[in-house]
């Protein structure tokens, strides 16, 4: 059933609506106290989560009877920019995902968001599902904050992520959908995976077993679901950024996702004006590359991989 | 007068971006000012320009103070204002989110390493800044409320206001915010318009910075000090009224920033735009002076149509 949680008038013939989807178990005899909040489209360049809120509607609607609590499935919460490619909100330039909770007697933006939260929050556990942006590929994973991890990581092992990257905290972040619903008690997870702009089926296939694992530990769904890929878990490893030293087109020698050594070759930055390379990019570590440059336009400090490393 | 190149980031297929500042007299870091941080800060380039001018004036006139050092830096993002972006054009970030910036980062977060390294240490800084909703502001001085500010100092700008806003999270990544927790006293100079030039208040803004050179001996002789005669308001932005729009539609405003208003008097009329029937009267709910108003002729439903200083 598609409910409209929040909605503000535009100036020409239409308004803007906030809708989820709320599907409930049909069995009424069995409690159902329990919900989980299925969000996305916070950016509206970042669209992985699109197949998994389409994916996880049609199989609850398969098989309602397995259903024991509610789900509400938030497929857009930033429409405007979805319709037009845009990252932000596309009136205010506006990055939606830092301006929560919210303000009810702010702008739109700061409207919008308060609402979402207020309908959000209560949640047995909301799952935040973002792309990366159009630049980087990203392994599936779960980002938490070192704040939340005792308490959010149990629950981050359900998840199908093959990493659970536990983040230092940083002030401009308290502004996330995450965290304001983290800071009234309403556990959130972030997922990020795959990249800006594209659908990888098999990270939401990945994604939409570990959200009914999740939801069968917690008793919202009915059937038991088969056991899930441990996680590797970043606060036993370390993180290594390498960004551009150059500006030119970073070419990819390694595979995304692959083991590298260190030393071995990640890629270069080319310029094609000349016919010269101007970077050669090598591993400085051994281990799992979990962040690869997508878009190859890259400036001095663009952000070309991650490599979590070291020994547990 | 000296021109210097702060930074430099080179670009594929541009000429490289250089930051310069314009720097008057030698001596102790006494006042840096910054201008357009964003591509659509045309005022704010504007209003240096002819601060830069003057400057020169006073300079070859032997009224600059001995041992002091001011600098302006006009724009430091030529690079996505050429292309009319407001931020970095590359991936839309905001160079005014990362300060105090971080010298091995992403290129924003470079940028504005590059040329905080410059701008601390200053004893005074004033940035001329821009708001994320679209609409005009009566000339004011906002000053953070990050600890380290003095509002009696903003007084000598001589402008009839001076705002004390509390920061959110993502304002600690702001030049002021920063500005401040490194001791420089730190102000936010507001004038009429972003993307327009508007030379009245551009050439009140570039008074109000004499008024306050002049206020701190940075000047000598007579005439800049001016302004400084007239006592501003000092207010809490959390006082001022906010006046909503709950129609959407074409938006024709009866006042505008900077008027005085009594209570009931009419601010703005909505219509519908296919009929040209009155949707809404916007209509002030205390008597005061209008601070902001809404620009555009089209508006939607929870916008921030007006803010009023409301009568003591």
């Amino acid at each position: 059933m598609a409910i409209t949680v929040a909605s503000a008038q535009l100036p020409v013939g239409e308004s803007l609506r906030i809708q989820k989807n709320r599907i409930g178990p049909l069995d009424r005899t069995v409690p159902h106290d329990k919900r989980i909040c299925i969000v996305t489209g916070t950016h509206g360049d970042e669209l992985e989560g699109q197949y998994v809120a389409w994916r996880l509607a049609e199989k609850l609607n398969k098989n309602p009877w397995d259903l024991h609590g509610v789900v509400d499935i938030y497929p857009a919460l930033n429409p405007l920019g979805i319709n037009s490619v845009y990252r932000g909100m596309p009136q205010s330039d506006l990055d939606l995902n830092r301006i929560f909770p919210g303000n009810g007697n702010g702008p739109v933006p700061e409207y919008l968001a308060s609402e979402m939260v207020k309908d959000m929050q209560g949640a047995t556990v909301c799952i935040d599902i973002h792309a990366s942006n159009i630049f980087l590929r990203e392994l599936p994973q779960i980002r938490i904050s070192e704040t939340m991890a005792d308490s959010l990581v149990p629950m981050a092992r359900f998840m199908n992520m093959p990493l659970i990257w536990i983040h230092a905290s940083a002030t401009v972040l308290e502004s996330t959908l995450a965290h304001s619903l983290n800071s009234v008690g309403t556990p959130t997870l972030v997922v990020e995976m795959g990249v800006g702009m594209r659908i990888t089926r098999e990270y939401g296939e990945q994604l939409i077993e570990g959200i009914f694992s999740l939801m069968s530990h917690l008793g919202i769904w009915g059937r038991k679901t088969p056991p899930t890929t441990p996680p590797i878990i970043s606060s036993d490893w370390q993180v290594s950024f390498i960004n551009a030293d150059h500006s030119g087109i970073f070419i990819a020698e390694a595979n995304h996702t692959a083991r590298v050594e260190e030393g071995e070759p990640l890629g270069f930055i080319a310029d094609p004006l000349s016919g010269k390379v101007l970077e050669k990019i090598a591993s400085p570590v051994s281990g799992l590359l979990f962040t690869l440059r997508e878009y190859p336009v890259v400036y001095e400090g663009s952000l070309l991989a991650r490599i979590l490393h070291g020994t547990p | 007068m000296q021109r210097e190149t702060l930074f430099t980031i080179n670009t594929i297929y541009r000429e490289p971006l250089h930051i310069d500042g314009i720097f008057f007299g030698e001596g102790e870091k006494a006042l840096a000012v910054v201008g357009a941080l964003r591509g659509n800060e045309v005022q704010q380039l504007y209003i240096c320009s002819q601060l830069v001018k003057a400057l020169g004036e006073r300079e070859r006139a032997g009224r600059l103070a001995p041992g002091c050092r001011v600098g302006v830096i006009p724009c430091v993002n030529p690079f996505s204002m050429n292309l009319g972006k407001r931020f970095w054009a590359a991936d839309n970030t905001d160079i005014n989110r990362m300060f105090p910036g971080y010298a091995q980062g992403e290129t924003t977060q470079r940028i504005a390493a590059g040329l905080f390294a410059h701008l601390r240490g200053y004893k005074y800084g004033v940035q001329l800044t821009s708001f994320h909703l679209s609409g005009d502001f009566t000339p004011h001085v906002r000053i953070i409320d990050a600890g380290y500010h003095d509002l009696g100092l903003a007084d000598s700008f001589g402008l009839p206001f001076v705002m004390l806003g509390k920061p959110s999270p993502i304002d600690t990544g702001t030049l002021n915010y920063n500005w401040q927790v490194f001791e420089t006293n730190a102000f936010s100079v507001y004038s009429k318009e972003t993307s327009q030039i508007h030379e009245e208040s551009a050439r009140r803004a570039v008074e109000a910075i004499f008024s306050f050179m002049a206020a701190q001996g940075m000047l000598r002789g007579v005439g800049d000090a001016d302004g400084a005669r007239q006592r501003p308001r000092h207010f809490h932005e959390e006082n001022l009224v906010t006046v909503l729009s709950s129609q959407g539609g074409i938006f024709l405003p009866r006042r505008a920033a900077g008027d005085r208003v009594e209570a009931g008097d009419a601010l703005a009329d909505t219509l519908d735009p296919y009929v040209g029937e009155m949707k809404e009267r916007l209509t002030a709910p205390r008597a005061g002076i209008v601070f902001f108003n809404h620009d555009s002729n089209l508006v939607g439903g929870h916008e921030v149509a007006f803010r009023i200083i409301p009568d003591l």
